[in-house]
């Protein structure tokens, strides 16, 4: 599977990476050969198979509704990069 | 006909709508952590590593938020398939602090269905809006632009973070602002019956996006311009408002550039409740990529046939079924019965105890309507803390049917009971209300027919309703005196004589 370099920044800008040229240019054809290897999948033949939804022989993990302490504002404050007393502060989302 | 223009020169069109509510669901802790989801605590003190995103933490099911949705999908006619999953839906955004929202993707927990609506152009029919879906995900948190943050930052509260919502998609299958908002009331008092979400709009716990567009008929042919989602509406009303704007608003565009649903894609559009105006808020959607996958950190969930029917059999009646049982089992009318079952579950049942106690369910219906209704609007209460409870209105109309007081009594005794309270029998004491006995009532009547022999004359004469002349005479000797009574007596005696 061939990757334009349109394609790179595209995945870029999705995944909010910056990537300069010469990035572009490394990870193209990096990516092409992880896909390339798991489309290798691709020669199995799924013909009446189920789609699989998870690799776990598990289900229905679930917890009664219970309210438990989690953690205090100090806490959960503590490692944000910027923050008043009461919040997270980030770059302002609206443009004033 | 079809390209028939109005009397303004316009081509006929009709108005598309589908609807997206999200409806937060009524659980105590969060959809995949354990905090609470109480509204309007302070800032950030309802939060864990879960909901804050923080490396290594893991999602765990809520159970109750799974069974609040097996019931609203049932009660929307939804299937309910026998497995669902979760997925990732990647988008950036600080309220949302891992980066990704789970939600449900290719396998929703509500699969098709239907919600009946009263037809607002039809009384007493009603109208069928399909459903595409009904999924379950996580709320995001909560920006804040205000000036506390002043200009350089947002402020981020994230305990709304986590938080279950049930996203409702209904089909394009609404054709007037008045059937939106037809849907929007009976979807409310649905989720409010099944009490399965609070529906408050003021406090974010129900939130409508609409998507409209025109199907404009022009030289046989239908012409659609673009869709618009209508963001940010905080009530009904504004829901119908901006849909009425955008009708008018994607005429007139269409008329100014010609563009159709082929030319332009779909915008993102806000609501100004002030100026009553839409104003686009995204130009040109991103042909949203949001990279869906299963998520890896939640296993499926099967749900095992015994545990839908479980949950069928738990919902008891629905709105709908309520209003037909009124109309058989108590003979209201449809309107009436309609009026009390859209007042909510709280309303049902006080109207069904107190119709109980009285023995009288059309008198009952109407003084609901009038009298407590009334005064609920006027006190700004709710039925819940009313100050007469079921069983006391039921006392007083029984009194009312066995004919022991007249309807002018039981409302004086009624403000007497919105005031003091207590039952109907000290309500009765305190206003000097008392039971006249049949000794009293006898003498009274014979007085009377002494007194006024053209009466009696007339009567016998074949006009029985001469007797009307002697109960204001009667009420002026007595004024406890029953005018049902004292006209049976009445009319009795002469018969008699």
């Amino acid at each position: 599977m061939a990757f334009s370099d349109d394609d790179i920044r595209k995945l870029a800008y999705l995944a909010r990476l910056e990537l300069t040229d010469q990035e572009v240019q490394t990870l193209g054809p990096q990516l092409e050969r992880i896909l390339g290897f798991v489309e290798q999948l691709a020669e199995l033949d799924t013909e009446g198979v189920e789609p699989m939804t998870t690799a776990l022989d598990v289900n229905n993990r679930w917890i009664a509704d219970v309210v438990q302490p989690g953690l205090s504002r100090e806490q959960a404050l503590a490692n944000a990069p910027l923050a008043d007393d009461e919040c997270f502060l980030v770059p302002p989302v609206l443009p004033s | 006909m079809s390209d028939r223009r109005d009397a303004d020169g316009r081509y006929p069109f009709k108005t598309v709508i589908g609807l997206e509510v999200h409806a937060q669901l009524r659980t105590a802790s969060k959809l995949f952590c354990r905090c609470s989801t109480q509204f309007g605590s302070a800032p950030n003190t309802q939060v864990c590593p879960v909901c804050l995103g923080l490396p290594g933490a893991l999602p765990v099911m809520n159970e109750h938020a799974i069974e609040l949705a097996i019931t609203t999908g049932l009660a929307l006619n939804c299937d309910i398939p026998s497995v669902t999953k979760w997925d990732r839906k990647q988008y950036f955004y600080p309220d949302l602090p891992k980066g990704y929202q789970i939600s449900q993707f290719d396998m929703p927990i509500c699969a098709e269905g239907y919600l009946d609506i009263p037809d607002p152009a039809d009384e007493g029919e009603t109208r069928r809006i399909g459903l595409f879906r009904a999924h379950l995900e996580e709320d995001a948190g909560k920006s804040m632009h205000d000036e506390a943050a002043g200009r350089d930052h947002s402020r981020i509260d994230l305990n709304r973070c986590g938080t279950p919502l049930l996203e409702i998609v209904s089909k394009p299958e609404m054709f007037s602002a008045a059937e939106a908002r037809s849907y929007l009331t009976e979807l409310k008092l649905l989720l409010t019956h099944l009490g399965v979400s609070d529906c408050e709009m003021q406090e974010g716990s129900l939130r409508v996006d609409a998507n409209v567009n025109l199907h404009i008929e022009k030289d046989g042919k239908r012409i659609a311009t673009p869709i618009v989602e209508v963001k940010n509406m905080n009530s009904f009303r504004a829901v119908e408002r901006a849909i009425q704007y955008e009708a008018e608003r994607q005429y007139q565009e269409w008329e100014d550039t010609g563009n159709t649903i082929e030319t332009v894609s779909k915008r993102t559009f806000g609501w100004n409740d002030a100026t009553e105006e839409t104003f686009v808020q995204r130009e040109k959607e991103e042909s949203a990529d949001y990279r869906y996958f299963p998520d890896p950190d939640l296993v499926p969930v099967h749900l095992p046939k015994e545990r839908i029917e479980a949950a069928r059999e738990a919902m008891g009646e629905l709105p709908a079924a309520t209003r037909e049982r009124f109309q058989t089992q108590y003979e209201l009318k449809a309107y009436d019965a309609d009026v009390i079952v859209n007042q909510g579950p709280a309303m049902v049942t006080y109207f069904e105890t107190a119709a109980t106690a009285s023995k009288d369910p059309k008198r009952t219906s109407s003084w609901i309507q009038q009298d407590v209704m009334r005064t609920l609007k006027e006190r700004q209460e709710e039925i819940g803390a009313f100050p007469v409870s079921a069983e006391t209105l039921g006392q007083l109309l029984g009194e009312v049917r066995a004919g022991r007081l007249d309807n002018n009594r039981a409302r004086d005794v009624f403000q007497h009971l919105l005031t003091h309270g207590g039952s109907v029998e000290q309500a009765t004491a305190a206003l000097g209300i008392e039971a006249v006995d049949d000794s009293e009532l006898d003498a009274l009547c014979d007085e009377l027919l002494a007194e006024n022999p053209q009466v009696v004359q007339h009567v016998q004469g074949g006009k029985p309703q001469a007797v009307g002349a002697l109960i204001g005479k009667a009420k002026q000797k007595n004024p406890n005196i029953n005018p049902g009574q004292l006209r049976e007596t009445l009319l009795a005696k002469i018969a008699a004589m």
